[in-house]
């Protein structure tokens, strides 16, 4: 190519903020992404009824051929959860204090993600509920302390 | 027939610990190894096994056999184990079982890691499609334990402090000390977050390092005239999950089960161990680690520690060199090496009378676990 790039004599852009750890998409985990797009929560399972995340392609109890994807409530309870006061990626230096938790669903499997409350009102096994959350176009599953669950 | 007391640590050698500019891992390891056999007082040329602990920091294809190349050493058994900290235990087992079974007689274990100097991303990983919420680094993983520890149990930060203290009040005298500083529970209290709830000080260093140990029978360590040798009495093995939401608990660790194997081959119990070298990566693995090994009840090692009991003096010191937290950052050699020392009787902090030394080396996050019983 010889014909010069219109951009090159334009000022230098502000230092654009790092793209975030997008998750890696694959045949075997995609039901799970789409079901988020659409707003919901999938856990994977197996003929037994055994359910589990992330996706496999066989359940972890039986060893069966996993068997499909079903909508989980959306309730669970906060197992525990981290505050970060460290960026160890920089797409998050800009969100810190930041939390990580790890939740247990309804259904019973477990999963990290984050509480979109503030940090101090966290407290051990609060119930919580799913809160769908955009990140540069990636839905992602995250929850919020809510109503009691139903079991 | 047991095993117990047929198997012997006949020589341990380490390098410097802390920043070791221009240092490599094979170098390093060689460096260990020729002062594990210089302690053993026994020649290269009798070596023939050779098992590494792969380097952290840096994975390498084959990495076992580049070290026994680097040694001049044509072993018939070696390579590389993955299986983090508790990877120690599990070699020095190996090495056992596989002179048990005729399949070699002499075996080095070795282990070596630059991450101060070179690089220490691997401390800092994503958690695979996780990272998207932010889960990186392994201090978070140990963080989320710790918090369940105090939401099942009211642990109180001055437990855990009291951790930190025992270890970097026993590093403060050791000479080869990475962080020889003595520490106050105002300090540590005052020390910034890391991960909350993880304080800097809750943190094991990161070091450069290697230490290395040569294993062989009892029989052959008196055929070779090694000066002081020190009988392994039992050890044990547990592991659980990758991940840490693929396990039941967050509050029992896999030294249960490990401990049960090692006590039962030892033929001893928590009550007759005179001096214990508890993997500390950071201080809750400690605490949920005296839980499960049976020297308090669950939930209740915060006022377990909280009187000095593990201490230097105390009913139960740990980590007399110092540890993860004050000796160096390197997974957990290094705690053998000073369990050796305890029951040969010269280690700085020597524990009058100790007969028999517990060490717990552990990987991941509370991944795997290995116990090993010493005596003397």
């Amino acid at each position: 190519m010889t014909s010069p790039d219109p951009k090159s004599t334009a000022a230098p852009a502000p230092k654009p903020v790092p793209a975030f750890p997008k998750p890696e998409i694959t045949e075997l985990n995609r039901p799970y992404w789409d079901a988020l797009e659409q707003g919901h929560l999938v856990v994977q399972h197996c003929a037994a009824g055994h359910a589990w995340l992330p996706a496999r392609r066989h359940c972890p109890t039986c060893l069966a051929d996993a068997a499909g994807w079903r909508r989980a409530s959306g309730r669970g309870r906060l197992v525990s959860w981290v505050v970060y006061h460290t960026a160890y990626h920089e797409a998050f230096a800009a969100r810190l204090p930041y939390n990580v938790a790890l939740v247990e669903l309804e259904e019973g499997p477990r999963l990290i993600t984050n509480i979109v409350d503030a940090n101090d009102a966290l407290r051990g096994d609060a119930p919580v509920v799913l809160c769908v959350e955009r990140e540069e176009g990636q839905a992602l599953a995250r929850f919020r302390l809510g109503a009691a669950t139903s079991r | 027939m047991s095993l117990r007391g047929r198997y012997v640590i006949a020589g341990v050698g380490h390098t410097a610990f802390g920043k070791l500019p221009g240092s490599d891992t094979v170098s390093l390891n060689v460096e260990a190894c020729r002062g594990a056999l210089a302690d053993a007082r026994v020649d290269k040329s009798v070596v023939d096994a050779v098992f590494v602990k792969v380097p952290t920091s840096a994975h390498q294809f084959m990495f076992g056999q580049k070290v026994a190349e680097a040694l001049g050493i044509a072993p018939r058994m070696g390579g590389a184990w993955d299986q983090g900290g508790a990877a120690n235990v599990t070699l020095i087992s190996f090495a056992i079982m596989a002179i048990e079974a005729g399949q070699c007689e002499v075996a080095l274990i070795c282990y070596a890691d630059n991450p101060r100097s070179g690089s220490r991303a691997v401390y800092g990983r994503p958690r695979g499609d996780d990272a998207a919420y932010g889960w990186l680094s392994t201090a978070a993983g140990y963080a989320m334990i710790h918090r369940r520890h105090v939401i099942e149990h009211g642990t109180r930060p001055e437990h855990f402090g009291a951790v930190a203290l025992a270890c970097r009040r026993h590093g403060a005298g050791n000479p080869n000390a990475q962080l020889r500083s003595p520490l106050t529970m105002d300090a540590y209290l005052s020390s910034p977050w890391v991960v909350d709830p993880l304080r800097r000080d809750d943190c094991a260093l990161v070091s450069d390092g290697a230490a290395a140990l040569v294993v062989m029978s009892a029989k052959r360590a008196r055929e070779l005239g090694v000066p002081q040798p020190v009988p392994v009495l039992g050890f044990g093995h547990g592991q659980t999950s990758f991940e840490l939401p693929q396990r039941p608990t967050l509050t029992s660790t896999e030294a249960a089960r490990a401990a049960r194997t090692a006590f039962e081959m030892a033929g001893v119990g928590p009550k007759d161990v005179d001096v214990a070298q508890l993997y500390d990566c950071f201080t809750i693995t400690v605490l949920m680690t005296l839980e499960d090994y049976g020297f308090c009840a669950k939930g209740q090692s915060g006022p377990f520690v909280a009187d000095g009991a593990i201490e230097f003096g105390g009913a139960l010191p740990v980590n007399t060199s110092g540890g993860l937290l004050s000796e160096t950052g390197m997974p957990g050699l290094q705690l053998i090496i000073e369990g050796v020392r305890q029951m040969r009787g010269t280690a700085r902090l020597q524990v009058p009378g100790a007969g028999v030394c517990l060490v717990s080396n552990q990987g991941g996050t509370m991944h795997t676990h290995g116990t090993l019983i010493l005596g003397n």
